[in-house]
């Protein structure tokens, strides 16, 4: 009880960094309609780039996290404006395949400019866990899911501002937007631009857990699968779905691990993507996309 | 001049609806055809084995895929995994006495039942979705070969392909391996040329246009799309199968990752979505354009007196990989196919291009 409780809760926390992550796609998805499967990479930029601030230069971590958030905007416009803006109109799989691309470059290219050895970020000796009661909490795993929680809040109520509400419009239909005379292109690159912001929050995150290489990459699985579940436009949706793949994700691999032989971190993943998608495609608080003859 | 059109006249349906009607393309395949099945007595060994053996079968493999995403319009993000089971259910029926021949069919035939089973979401989703669950089911599929020891023989190991052999004559020369891979795409690409021809490829032209509409008029959506997994499937498992007895020798769980499945996405979609052509032009490209491009640039560094540390050398294939992929999708989304066929039609009336405006 006492093992599923733990599994539970650093799992939860787990899971709300990964819902960070998608935070990522789902801008993105939510203003252009395009599926960011380079996020990942754009993380393991972020981490690069918070290396260099936080770590190498020793920057304080604000100014470093502002540095780290500007430069990941650069790159999140640049991408935006220079590969994705020719794309419009082009079919699903060439963007989608252009985005492929994008972490396969960006994956070739961090490493070896940054140094291809994996970069701590933060010191070991803070990692003490934090006791509550019997059950062991992470402090890092606590840190980043309170910063996710707090990074969605603030999103949230960005919203609620009028470039916010502008953003909300872009979503809905652009067409529309353009003719209130909403800047539909610039609202699209600023989506991508703060993206890559979160991004670099995220990569600084994620860095302090399991240091700063190319397999953070990696994360774009599990991001999809929150993604996916919580609705690709929809943010309360990502933090609810990262709670859930989170914690479904390490109490089953807490218990199936010994007996299978380890590996079903990646298979819990795979499956909620696949059951979400047969049986619920929108996700949870997705909005359902009706086509017609 | 070369294409030459005028004086081809058809006398019948069947001539009319010919392939390839102008005689100097008919030519021009012979001389390939030609060159291809001599192609052991010219080519060096190495250039066989190294080069034109797997660019023949990822070519095959590219065929199928681009069955399922250029015809019938599905995304399919985890062809690698259909690969894969393709080739360990033949390797596993070799290894249990079941003949060469056979056991790549049963390896096909299994891949196709798998695949149909990749295809169930593609009932209820299309597009990025669709791309999402192939995706989740490459994962699993991976996931299962590593784990079951059944399967993979125990944790990690590489499970050797026996000495194939077709009605007793050894198939394990360099030469054989290279006329099983030309057979093989020969085979294949000739399907995918006709198959647009045919009910099937209509009913899937139909569906990739607009699925709901093909069902108004009366196609069984669930069916076809089924069969076009299916279909698309049984290539993908031949060649899988055909690429672990007649390349790589042997079958690892790395070889078919989700990066491959990438790859042959990378492939088709270079090539051009729908061509044959264009599906051999792209898996040569992606296979070899890293390579050679490498080359030159280690060339140039040494010309130059340049020196680039090692782990920089190490990640150059994939920059360039990836890089290419970029400015083809940005410079020519159509592909390699849409570069053939602007120099044929170049060609085709030349020297006359004035005429045309």
């Amino acid at each position: 009880m006492l093992f599923l409780a733990e599994l539970a809760i650093n799992g939860g926390l787990v899971g709300l960094m990964y819902a960070l992550v998608a935070t990522g796609i789902v801008l993105i998805y939510k203003s252009s309609g395009v599926v960011n499967l380079a996020q990942g990479a754009f993380v393991m930029a972020g981490g690069y780039f918070a290396w260099l601030f936080v770590g190498r230069w020793q920057l304080p971590v604000p100014v470093g996290v502002l540095l780290a958030g500007g430069a990941m905007g650069l790159l999140g416009w640049i991408t935006e404006r220079f590969a994705l803006r020719r794309m419009i109109g082009q079919p699903l799989i060439m963007i989608l395949m252009l985005t492929l691309a994008l972490e396969v470059v960006l994956r070739g290219t961090f490493p070896p400019v940054f140094g291809v050895d994996t970069k701590p970020i933060g010191s070991a000796a803070v990692q003490a866990p934090i006791w509550w009661g019997d059950i062991l909490i992470n402090r890092t795993y606590l840190v980043g899911g309170v910063t996710a929680v707090a990074v969605v809040v603030l999103l949230s109520l960005f919203f609620r501002s009028r470039p916010g509400i502008a953003m909300r419009a872009v979503s809905d239909d652009h067409l529309a937007a353009w003719a209130v005379g909403i800047p539909v292109e610039r609202v699209v690159a600023f989506s991508w631009a703060a993206s890559g912001s979160v991004a670099a929050v995220t990569g600084l995150l994620w860095g302090s857990v399991q240091g700063v290489d190319w397999s953070l990459s990696l994360l774009l699985i599990k991001a999809l699968a929150v993604a996916v579940l919580g609705g690709l436009d929809s943010l309360a949706g990502v933090v609810l779905a990262g709670l859930f793949v989170g914690i479904a994700e390490n109490v089953v691999s807490g218990y199936l691990d010994p007996v299978v032989g380890g590996g079903t971190k990646t298979v819990v993943t795979a499956a909620v993507i696949f059951f979400t998608i047969l049986f619920r495609p929108y996700g949870l608080f997705g909005r359902e996309v009706i086509e017609r003859i | 001049m070369f294409y030459r059109e005028c004086g081809v006249r058809h006398t019948n349906y069947v001539s009319d609806r010919a392939i390839a009607s102008i005689p100097f393309e008919r030519w021009l395949l012979g001389v390939l055809l030609a060159a291809a099945v001599l192609a052991p007595l010219y080519i060096s060994d190495l250039f066989l084995v190294s080069y034109l053996t797997p660019w023949l079968l990822w070519s095959a493999a590219a065929l199928g895929l681009n069955l399922l995403m250029g015809l019938a319009g599905q995304i399919h993000l985890g062809y690698a995994a259909i690969m894969a089971v393709g080739a360990y259910a033949s390797i596993h029926m070799a290894r249990a006495g079941v003949p060469f021949g056979l056991a790549v069919v049963g390896g096909g035939l299994l891949a196709a039942v798998i695949g149909s089973l990749f295809g169930l979401p593609a009932m209820r989703v299309r597009g990025l979705y669709l791309a999402m669950s192939t995706l989740a089911l490459q994962f699993i599929v991976d996931w299962t070969l590593v784990q079951v020891p059944a399967i993979s023989g125990g944790a990690q190991a590489t499970l050797v392909a026996p000495r194939p052999s077709i009605l007793g004559l050894s198939l394990v020369s360099d030469e054989a391996r290279y006329y099983v891979a030309l057979a093989l795409a020969v085979a294949t690409g000739l399907f995918l040329v006709n198959v647009r021809r045919t009910d099937l490829g209509r009913t899937l032209v139909a569906l990739r246009e607009k699925d709901y509409a093909a069902a108004v008029i009366g196609i069984n959506v669930f069916y076809y799309k089924s069969l076009a997994f299916a279909v698309s499937s049984f290539i993908g498992g031949v060649s899988g199968s055909l690429l672990a007895f007649m390349y790589y020798r042997a079958v690892t769980p790395e070889q078919f990752g989700l990066n491959v499945s990438i790859m042959m996405v990378a492939m088709v979609i270079i090539g051009g979505l729908g061509s044959v052509i264009g599906s051999f032009f792209g898996a040569g490209f992606v296979l070899l354009a890293p390579i050679i491009l490498e080359r030159l640039l280690r060339a140039g560094a040494a010309a130059l007196s340049l020196s680039i540390p090692h782990s920089a050398l190490a990640h150059i294939p994939l920059i360039i990989y990836g890089g290419l992929i970029v400015l083809f999708l940005l410079g020519e989304p159509l592909g390699l196919a849409k570069v053939y066929d602007n120099m044929r039609n170049y060609l085709r009336i030349w020297p006359f291009g004035y005429t045309r405006k």
